[in-house]
């Protein structure tokens, strides 16, 4: 039937996923998956109650009653972000003389220490399609793009066969289930760039442009992509919306733990120096601990946790303290923190803060835009001064001249989110961390000179 | 040519810059453009498709693509010159892409890169003199929980140590 050939083998998300103990009922991400991660294509997909969360949402419910279901369930953004999908979507202009727009699936996984959705995409490209179809009712969407990032050369030839398995079968085109509801899907790859995933700049990118995040107002949801109300959301994000239009919203909400405002499970993982790094689908609300020792099989022998960094490149260096945290928002939200993509990376005390921060912001000054001046100019002062700290030759005032460059690149003072989150574990490393960044001053009396170290200013 | 940037190049310079895109690249870029709103959309996959045949995109077929997209040389320019996985320069048969992001880091990406340093005489964005391989960072490639982690061409590799390294790069000839 087809002439894309799927990648049934060999995938590289075949991992913990696949052999953890999980239900129907309480493991709806994953407990389809098969232990040898051979990829869910549609007959098999369909024989594991696939496609019924779509036929409910389509046949029975209102786009209105999807997006207030949705909104109800209190599915956030598992991109990173957290907002509230059924919020996003309550946002979506649509109406008479409102021409229809897209669906975007943000898929360009690309936060470091983030491996999620490739193994979503990879093993059950069926499952984010119908959460894409739903989507696109709720939002009177007429097309979707599902903008992956160019690496994924699996995820990218399962999907496609996916997307091709729906439009034979009549689940993606004209008059889906019989309703005269339209919608078809594409599979677009990037090719590069960390600042696609924000989500301006992915449409931006969509249309075959620089990928330089856009001003908003106006949202993407009133005028996204050509113009059109447009919405954008990440792939575990909609590979939830399935299963609560199939099973409900009290089934949805007694997923996660006490405590939890988050509600329902998330992909997790713990990697670095801990024993058995994995990914793992996971109720909210479970301990930072929990996952480590319980999942990850705790640190590897001989190694001390020195810190941890909840969720990708973006989020702050916290303390061995925090190790009790509740893995939800508000668990993070109560220490001034975010937890991200829940993507855990443990270090041990062999690990030098200074480095690893180094480390992210060469890629974060890498990856900036150039569009903003903190951003584009702070970020690689701020590589150039970790450079010298971490030679042991850093000049008293460097660590505080960091600390502006924290506060300058922080929330307000971009067009996007980039910088406020490549500066943000720096700002926490320095709170937590400070006696490592201290050791790389050099004991002198000169005072730093903010003119020499500026990259465009002084002696590069 | 667009006119564009024919406007602005003597006739000498239209000349060397003359570019053919072959009927195959002609045909699966106006496919693609199918799949959008507008051309413009398709100006990204299109300079994915000319880099197939060299491995790199070369100043002359910008032009080339600007016609088939009816955009101006200079947005596809811009284009090009954004995203990294469009190499603007001669690079290897083969592309290593060797994960530099944090998780990569703390557990050895520097020792790898000192690997192919020593054993290949090339660092990142070189290409050894037998142009076998081009070494290129690459964002995170996903793959964190087995890492550290590379891609060699489309291949994708996990688990790699000093030890291992070299065998897997052997393959690729």
């Amino acid at each position: 039937m087809s002439l894309i050939t799927p990648v049934t083998s060999g995938l590289t998300s075949l991992g913990t996923c696949n052999s953890m103990p999980r239900a129907p009922e309480t493991h709806p991400l994953t407990w389809r998956l098969n232990d040898d991660a051979s990829p869910i294509f549609l007959d098999e997909y369909r024989s594991k109650n696939g496609y019924e969360g779509a036929r409910r949402a389509l046949t029975e419910l209102t786009p209105d009653q999807v997006a207030a279901e949705v909104k109800e369930a209190g599915i956030k953004g598992r991109g990173g972000a957290g907002f509230p999908a059924g919020v996003k979507w309550s946002l979506t202009m649509k109406g008479e003389g409102i021409p229809r727009g897209y669906l975007l699936c943000n898929a360009d996984e690309m936060e470091p220490n983030t491996y999620k959705d490739r193994m979503l995409m990879e093993q059950q490209p069926h499952l984010l399609i119908e959460g894409m179809i739903i989507a696109a009712y709720a939002n009177n969407s007429y097309r979707g793009y599902i903008f992956l990032r160019g690496e994924y050369v699996h995820a990218a030839a399962n999907l496609r066969y996916a997307v091709e398995e729906a439009r034979a079968a009549g689940l993606l085109g004209k008059d889906i289930f019989g309703t005269g509801f339209d919608f078809d899907l594409f599979v677009h790859t990037g090719a590069g760039r960390y600042i696609c995933g924000e989500e301006t700049a992915l449409i931006n990118s969509l249309e075959g442009k620089r990928a330089n995040p856009r001003a908003k107002p106006p949202f993407p949801g009133q005028s996204g992509a050509w113009g059109k109300p447009t919405v954008v959301n990440n792939v575990e994000t909609l590979c939830n919306v399935p299963a609560v239009m199939a099973n409900g919203i009290e089934w949805f909400h007694g997923l996660c733990r006490e405590g939890s405002e988050d509600h329902g499970t998330k992909l997790m993982g713990f990697t670095g120096k801990v024993r058995n790094p994995g990914l793992w689908e996971l109720p909210f609300g479970i301990t930072a601990r929990e996952v480590l020792e319980d999942y990850a099989g705790g640190m590897r022998d001989g190694l001390k946790l020195k810190a941890f960094q909840p969720g990708g490149a973006g989020t702050d260096f916290l303390p061995a303290s925090n190790i009790d945290i509740q893995m939800c928002s508000n668990g993070f939200g109560a220490i001034r923190s975010r937890m991200g993509t829940a993507l855990a990376l443990a270090m041990d005390e062999t690990c030098s803060i200074v480095s690893v921060i180094r480390n992210i912001e060469e890629f974060m000054a890498h990856e900036s835009c150039g569009w903003c001046t903190p951003c584009r100019d702070g970020l690689p002062w701020s590589v150039k001064l970790l450079r010298a700290i971490e030679a042991g030759e850093g000049r008293p005032g460097d660590i505080e001249l960091l600390e502006e460059i924290v506060h300058n690149a922080g929330p307000g003072n971009t067009f996007c989110a980039l910088a406020p989150g490549a500066i943000s574990p720096l700002g926490s490393a320095i709170r937590y961390f400070r006696d490592e960044f201290e050791a790389g001053i050099r004991s002198s009396s000169v005072q730093a000179s903010p003119a020499a170290a500026h990259p465009s200013l002084g002696t590069a | 040519m667009s006119s564009l940037y024919s406007d602005l190049i003597t006739s000498d310079r239209a000349e060397a810059l003359k570019y053919e895109l072959t009927e195959e690249e002609r045909a699966e870029i106006i496919a693609e453009i199918g799949h959008y709103e507008n051309p413009r959309a398709a100006s990204i996959e299109a300079l994915k498709i000319v880099q197939k045949r060299q491995g790199w995109v070369p100043d002359e077929a910008i032009p080339a693509v600007a016609e088939v997209l009816g955009i101006p040389a200079s947005d596809v320019e811009g284009v090009a010159t954004f995203y990294s996985q469009i190499f603007r320069q001669p690079v290897g048969r083969h592309i290593i892409r060797l994960c530099d992001s944090m998780v990569c880091f703390i557990n050895g990406y520097e020792t790898l890169r000192g690997k192919i340093k020593s054993e290949l005489g090339i660092d990142v964005g070189q290409t050894t003199s037998d142009d076998r391989f081009t070494l290129i960072p690459v964002v995170c490639l996903g793959n964190c929980d087995k890492s550290p982690a590379m891609m060699v061409d489309d291949d994708t590799y996990s688990n790699l140590s000093p030890d291992n390294l070299m065998s897997v790069l052997e393959a690729y000839k």
